[in-house]
């Protein structure tokens, strides 16, 4: 993976850019020893690791406007952080960079359940948002796996998802607010507490904008009442073409789960090896569904989908009768990841969305490559939005096989936009799929979205080398080719 | 004159817009152009800026056609200039609809129909908003012409998606001021099996906020908030409402049989000692939610019109304090949030000096003149004027896909 390459006038000032840095925020909030800055020298992607030139954290957003300003004046880049568990490097630092972590950014400022939001600062966990308004029978829906530590902020340049997308949306549709700084220090309020903003839905483009375009530095969130009841099937099927039938039935019957998600048989094995939670370990794939609402509602679901489930062919049906063993359902699940983690010394989790009726032809193919590549692979799906997590077993000990794993994986997401889908469903582009871009945008696709970069930060300071393989300057995207005086189409109709 | 370019394809769609850019030519970019009349006059004496009169119009109604419907993967693709009607129809048949609920303009605009693409730019929902979301949050993926006149696309057709920056959002709302949009990808989602409503009779306004707050902060997903003070409630076509003989607070439940009924009969419970009840079936609640959506109200007339979006639990107050110094007739949608206000007469502002000031004072919001005659909608910013910071970013986003400022000039602001 090759990154811009260091600015060595930049690092020459590395002294100089501590002590401007300092003069900004108090001296222990600018790391620059290499010990503690080890700390930051990757995110949830491992495999790729860079020490920062510096780090800072601010405590404030006047701080953060101080630190933006100086960096864009001295020509510095920056590489903002949450809490680092970005799957695909999107907090990875660069070497004559500030990575600018909002971890002091920890604050819940103001719950209005009379409006149904919460005001909050960007370090705040995403699980901290539904801790602080559970008292009151409120959560805040979009649930990514990793919520004990991912932070808002991260949610939002992330547009990050969760088991309860298909129903209650990503982060996107859950937020209504932001107050961010541009590269330049400048501080912009977006949105409030009212719905549908006004003027360009720059609240739409901020979310899953990766940490390019701004700094976010409040977000004002949507909280929901709770469903009163929640109740899982955990259906076995043969193959997972019928359990991926099974789900297109439910959803062509009106049917909108709360959850829905399905393993195929190596990841059921593995995660009922680890957390013995009773899967059927004979089955091809397991499809788990979650209703929620009142009672009545659930109750009357559950069998709607048992009998879709019988229909299909499922092998197993199992309902949870008690909130423990909806739990237990779900334990297998939430501990797949782990699960394969100790079958094999390393895995590499993909991220690509496909329409969900190509997936018997996807999972054939999978398993082709997985011979080639001489790599085994397990699968878990977000079956009702057809987003597919395999999982590459590899080690990296043997020469060769992270790379082995790379391309098996690169060729898996070539897979998914040939189908119709996408490269990334809810990690993000970051490092990891910058180079793949190409293979799902035109080089004018990819030149617009880079205009679009150019309008917030035409220095392009904020986290470069992210999200898109070419650089180019904003000059030279700006340019017209212009053609004057050409026919003018003469075959149009017109009236 | 006006002269209308009725490209049939994306390609003729590019053609005209590089030789528009080339030329500096502003365009009128159009759908079937029923809501002409919201936003900045572009056409006719009050429109165009300075010495760039706006001659000619793009229309995009000739992108019709629905290319891809999956109703077991929620996902339509459709040419932007494909009718609404022919969509809804289409959804309707698989018993799925669009949840947005996309307001209908006709009488207030004096044209029927109303295509997808016009929808999405306006980024206009209807009272499901609160739950559902707007139509921005039902757009998969996006084909356009840049005023560059470079084809570009966005999204895809999964809901899962976040390859690349989100520029599907960034055209929802737009009002065809970024790019001519060609073809357009969206969600579509189950219709319910069971519509009800509960009424809630004789509230002032404060009483039913308070109501409205309750209902939306119970766990019986209510699918749509809105009170109709006596004189808006009496012009309802549904005759418990326009019956009723004061102001009628409506709320709606939507979805399976069984739930239906218990979540109804939770919800009266919670609201019993706030007021007399009264329940609408699914005739009735279609048709009072369809007039809550279009602001059936006030489409007629040429009173200004104003919807404001705003804190949800300031509504009554807000409506209040421009009552004070511009009398006029409310209601509210979106359990307060949603306010549509028509003042009694004329104004050389339209009002929007009061509303604005008003809106400020309660925590902000978005207040747009819907309805006012060319000469006011040319002088008065007809959207929520933009601090300075934001509006220069804006222009920038303006630039960046139309650099030469050709694609609805001044439609959402001057200048842009």
């Amino acid at each position: 993976m090759k990154m811009p390459d260091p600015d060595q006038a930049v690092l020459a000032r590395r002294a100089e850019i501590i002590a401007a840095l300092r003069a900004i925020v108090p001296d222990q909030s600018v790391i620059a020893d290499e010990k503690e800055l080890a700390v930051y020298e990757s995110d949830g992607l491992t495999a790729y690791h860079q020490l920062p030139m510096i780090v800072v954290l601010p405590e404030n957003v006047a701080q953060v406007s101080e630190v933006l300003a100086y960096c864009h004046q001295n020509n510095v880049k920056i590489v903002p952080r949450g809490a680092g568990t970005s799957l695909s490097g999107g907090a990875l630092p660069l070497a004559d960079g500030v990575t600018l972590g909002l971890g002091k950014f920890n604050r819940v400022l103001e719950i209005d359940y009379d409006n149904r939001c919460a005001r909050v600062q960007p370090g705040v966990t995403n699980l901290g948002i539904s801790q602080a308004v559970q008292g009151e029978g409120f959560y805040y829906a979009p649930d990514p796996s990793s919520q004990i530590a991912c932070t808002i902020g991260g949610n939002v340049a992330e547009n990050s998802g969760g088991v309860h997308c298909l129903k209650y949306g990503l982060t996107t549709n859950n937020i209504l607010g932001l107050e961010m700084v541009l590269p330049d220090g400048e501080i912009l309020r977006l949105g409030g507490k009212h719905m549908d903003s006004e003027g360009y839905d720059l609240l739409g483009l901020m979310t899953g904008s990766e940490g390019l375009l701004g700094i976010i530095t409040e977000v004002t969130v949507r909280i929901l009442p709770k469903p009163t009841t929640a109740r899982a099937l955990m259906i076995g099927f043969d193959t997972s073409e019928a359990g991926g039938q099974c789900v297109a039935d439910i959803i062509s019957d009106g049917i909108i789960p709360g959850g829905m998600e399905m393993m195929d048989g190596p990841a059921i094995a593995a995660a009922e090896a680890f957390v013995q939670v009773g899967y059927p370990i004979d089955v091809g794939a397991l499809l788990l569904v979650e209703l929620d609402g009142p009672p009545a509602e659930v109750d009357y679901l559950i069998e709607r989908v048992r009998g879709l489930a019988d229909a299909r062919g499922a092998i197993s049906v199992r309902v949870s009768e008690s909130e423990e063993e909806r739990e237990q359902f779900w334990a297998g699940r939430k501990a797949a990841f782990p699960a394969i983690g100790r079958l094999t010394p390393d895995y590499y989790c993909m991220d690509g969305t496909i329409p969900r009726h190509r997936l018997p032809e996807v999972l054939a193919r999978m398993a082709e490559m997985s011979k080639k590549y001489d790599l085994g692979v397990a699968n878990v799906f977000h079956a009702g939005d057809g987003n597919l997590h395999p999982l590459i077993m590899y080690d990296a000990n043997n020469p060769g096989e992270l790379e082995r794993a790379e391309d098996f994986g690169s060729d898996i997401l070539r897979l998914c936009v040939e189908v119709g889908g996408v490269l990334t469903g809810e990690h993000g582009v970051g490092v990891e799929k910058r180079d793949l871009m190409g293979v799902m945008f035109s080089e004018e696709d990819l030149n617009q979205q880079q205009r679009v970069k150019c309008a917030f930060d035409p220095q392009q300071l904020l986290n470069p080398g992210k999200v898109f393989p070419t650089l180019h300057r904003c000059a030279e995207l700006g340019r017209m080719h212009i053609h004057r005086g050409q026919t003018r189409f003469p075959d149009l109709p017109r009236f | 004159m006006t002269e209308t370019l009725t490209p049939e394809n994306a390609d003729q769609v590019g053609e005209v817009l590089a030789w528009a850019a080339g030329e500096e030519i502003p365009l009128e970019i159009a759908g079937a152009a029923t809501k002409r009349g919201l936003g900045r006059p572009l056409l006719g004496a009050h429109g165009g800026e300075g010495n760039r009169i706006i001659g000619h119009s793009l229309d995009l109604s000739g992108l019709s056609g629905i290319t891809l419907y999956e109703p077991e993967e929620l996902v339509l693709t459709a040419g932007a200039g494909t009718s609404l009607a022919e969509i809804e129809a289409a959804v309707a048949e698989k018993g799925q609809q669009l949840a947005f609920e996309p307001m209908h303009m006709a009488l207030l605009y004096g044209h029927e129909g109303g295509t997808l693409g016009g929808a999405i730019a306006c980024n206009l929902a209807g009272p499901r908003r609160i739950n559902a979301g707007a139509a921005r949050d039902h757009v998969l993926g996006v084909q356009g012409m840049s005023g560059r006149g470079e084809a570009f696309k966005s999204g895809g057709r999964v809901v899962k998606n976040v390859t690349g920056y989100d520029l599907s959002k960034l055209m929802s709302g737009s009002y065809g001021t970024l790019a001519a949009l060609t073809e357009i990808t969206i969600k579509v989602l189950p219709a319910p099996e069971k519509i009800r409503t509960l009424l809630v009779l004789g509230l002032d306004d404060d009483a039913a906020a308070r109501a409205m707050t309750a209902a939306l902060n119970s766990s019986h997903e209510v699918s749509g908030a809105a009170h109709l003070p006596g004189p808006v409630a009496g012009q309802s076509a549904v005759s418990y409402v326009g019956g009723a003989g004061g102001a009628v607070t409506a709320l709606r439940i939507e979805g399976f049989s069984p739930s239906v009924a218990a979540r109804l009969e939770a919800l009266r419970d919670l609201l019993a000692s706030f007021g007399t009840l009264e329940e609408l079936h699914s005739a009735n609640s279609i048709k009072l939610w369809r007039e809550v959506r279009d602001a059936a109200p006030f489409q007629t007339g040429d009173q200004p019109l104003w919807r404001l979006s705003a804190t949800p639990s300031a509504g009554p107050a807000v409506v209040r304090d421009i009552a004070a110094a511009l009398p006029g007739v409310a209601f509210y949608d979106w359990g307060g949030g949603l306010i549509w206000y028509r003042l009694d007469g004329p104004s050389d502002d339209g009002g929007a000096d009061v509303v604005r000031t008003v809106l400020a004072n309660h925590g902000g919001g978005h207040a747009t003149l819907v309805r006012a005659d060319d000469a006011v909608r040319a002088r008065v910013p007809v959207f929520q004027p933009q601090d300075k910071g934001l509006a220069a970013l804006s222009a920038r986003v303006k630039d960046s896909f139309d650099p030469r400022r050709i694609l609805n000039p001044g439609r959402m602001y001057q200048g842009v």
